[in-house]
């Protein structure tokens, strides 16, 4: 192809995604836009899985038969996320196991937040309605981004993550509600993971190289800064009606922008967890790592097993 | 209590579901595949479910204020009802999928009969889950052989599973004096009465998966009975830990 061809194809492309079409996996595409959608995909896909492991810390330990069902049920929805957001960007030329690779060395990154220990009850209940608030605002823009699997992927996602919203923030009501050491271990829930939440939505938009080129695939529809101070905006009054406390002492609504101010984010904190040094970064990855080499003598069986079957099958037709 | 026998009754069923729902449970997020783990989450939670419609019931029975987490979390070890079988550990991937097999198998010969009780409650229980039960088995069952007549190191790993495992099995056709009571009430079942169809049902499936049904003599007991092996403790400080360290409060 001549390169005046190719800028003809990125021409029609570009014009497509502005018309607000839908791309689809046979589609031509750019390279840059496969590999980017590759990495977002994937990240978001890795996120899930790996979110999977504070949550299910607490699986064992749930305090009631009904939490302990709701808890293992939502863990199971974010595989199901996975599975769909992997199989989404399998549709762009990449194999499962590839991208497991990617994880485990390292080279993929997820969400930084899972980075962070789930030490009391209150944490589940913390996530849902912190973590899973965030996100919510995160994804819900994708619902309509340009990649057709990825946009229709998240719609359910979306749907899901919010029903989990409301759970985790049934929890800190319920605690809220509950005996003091109840109320405290709810407040030393919001005091450790507020601010690993307000880092979710990424570095300043001064700082944040990936902006402008996602913005024109739709695979960003605000800034970083937006969308924190939309997740702020909205979670501060849900912290009042539980009666605890936003760890923030320079947070305060402002009349002038109708907007919440709100005191300065510990940078250092993000990139150190960023760059795999967070508290849990190393235990998560091992857990990945060995759950999936622990797993190979099983999937090799596996496909042994579906060998043996398919030769059967062929020898009995012929 | 009025209805000790049929309470105990209970209890020896649905503890056979938490127990093993809380092993299933510690796998969440570890499992070879996404597709095995979000299968045995299932499973898992299908066993809660049915769990929680028994403790409830028995929560009924036992009057006052008790509810199904009490029951569920506030028992001592040795009131504990389930089989031995149930809780031992997850030592790989051979042993959970042989344990819930050789369960399984048992479990939906158990609900099949269960669900003509004259107890309207249980047989209500048992008829919604049969179908679960069903897909238990065959997801269990249809796992044996694949991994039976897999690799090497897979029939020797579920091998290696059965033959540790086997010795749990004889305790599913004990019968407690509960169960006695009960099955001369009509509620019960005779478990000692499935054995044969459950011995022969797991030998012809066992042997398809190129797998050795072991010659064993002596087998173990005492789970029924509330005498549990040295896992239990560990497996019920996780169960119990939040009831046991917040007493009197609502999650």
């Amino acid at each position: 192809m001549s390169e005046k061809e190719v800028k003809n194809l990125d021409a029609i492309f570009e014009a497509r995604i502005a018309r607000d079409e839908k791309i689809e996996p046979k589609d031509w595409m750019p390279e840059k836009y496969r590999q980017t959608h590759i990495r977002q995909i994937s990240q978001h896909a890795h996120s899930e899985i790996v979110g999977m492991l504070p949550e299910g810390n607490w699986i064992t330990r749930a305090p009631s038969l009904r939490r302990k069902a709701a808890l293992l049920a939502k863990v199971q929805d974010e595989a199901g996320h996975g599975l769909y957001l992997y199989s989404a960007c399998e549709t762009l030329g990449i194999s499962r196991e590839e991208l497991y690779e990617q994880l485990h060395s390292g080279k993929a990154k997820y969400s930084s937040i899972f980075n962070y220990p789930t030490v009391t009850w209150a944490d589940i209940g913390a996530i849902g309605w912190l973590v899973d608030g965030a996100a919510i605002i995160n994804q819900v823009p994708l619902c309509n981004t340009s990649f057709g699997p990825y946009a229709r992927a998240m719609v359910r996602v979306c749907k899901e993550e919010s029903f989990h919203q409301r759970q985790g923030y049934e929890i800190m009501l319920t605690l809220c509600k509950g005996t003091p050491e109840q109320k405290a271990m709810a407040q030393d829930a919001l005091n450790r993971w507020w601010w690993p939440s307000l880092m979710m939505f990424g570095p300043t938009d001064a700082e944040s190289t990936h902006t402008e080129q996602s913005m024109k695939w739709k695979l960003k529809r605000k800034t970083n800064d937006e969308l924190r101070q939309q997740f702020i905006d909205q979670t501060v009054p849900q912290a009042d009606i539980l009666g605890i406390t936003v760890p923030d002492p320079d947070l305060k609504f402002n009349e002038e922008t109708g907007h919440y101010d709100f005191g300065e984010i510990d940078w250092d904190e993000f990139w150190q967890v960023v760059k795999g040094h967070g508290p849990c970064n190393k235990q998560r990855l091992e857990a990945r790592v060995s759950a999936w080499e622990r797993g190979a003598w099983v999937r090799d069986a596996a496909m042994a097993y579906a060998d043996k079957q398919q030769t059967k099958k062929v020898a009995k037709a012929s | 209590m009025k209805n000790e026998d049929l309470y105990q009754y209970i209890l020896g069923i649905a503890d056979n579901s938490l127990i093993l729902g809380q092993r299933l449970g510690e796998l969440c997020g570890h499992g070879p595949t996404l597709e095995t783990d979000i299968a045995l989450t299932n499973i898992a939670l299908d066993l809660f479910g049915q769990t929680r419609s028994y403790y409830q019931y028995a929560a009924k029975l036992a009057g006052g204020v008790k509810t199904e987490d009490d029951v569920a979390m506030l028992r001592e070890e040795r009131e504990y009802r389930n089989v031995l079988l149930v809780e031992q550990p997850n030592t790989d991937f051979a042993f959970v999928i042989v344990r819930q097999y050789l369960f399984d198998e048992f479990h939906l010969l158990l609900m099949q009969e269960l669900q003509n009780s004259k107890d309207e409650m249980l047989a209500a229980i048992a008829k919604k889950g049969i179908k679960e039960v069903s897909y238990h088995r065959r997801f269990s069952g249809d796992w044996v052989k694949r991994l039976g007549d897999g690799t090497a190191e897979s029939n020797e790993r579920m091998q290696q599973a059965v033959d540790d495992l086997w010795r749990y099995t004889d305790e599913l056709f004990h019968l407690t004096k509960a169960d006695r009571e009960m099955i001369g009430q009509g509620i019960g079942v005779d478990v000692s009465q499935l054995r044969d169809t459950y011995y022969n049902t797991v030998t012809e499936l066992l042997q398809e998966a190129t797998l050795t049904v072991p010659e064993q003599e002596y087998f173990q007991k005492g789970g029924k009975e509330g005498i549990h092996s040295e896992h239990m403790g560990y497996l019920l400080t996780e169960l119990q830990y939040m009831q046991r360290s917040y007493p009197n409060m609502n999650w």
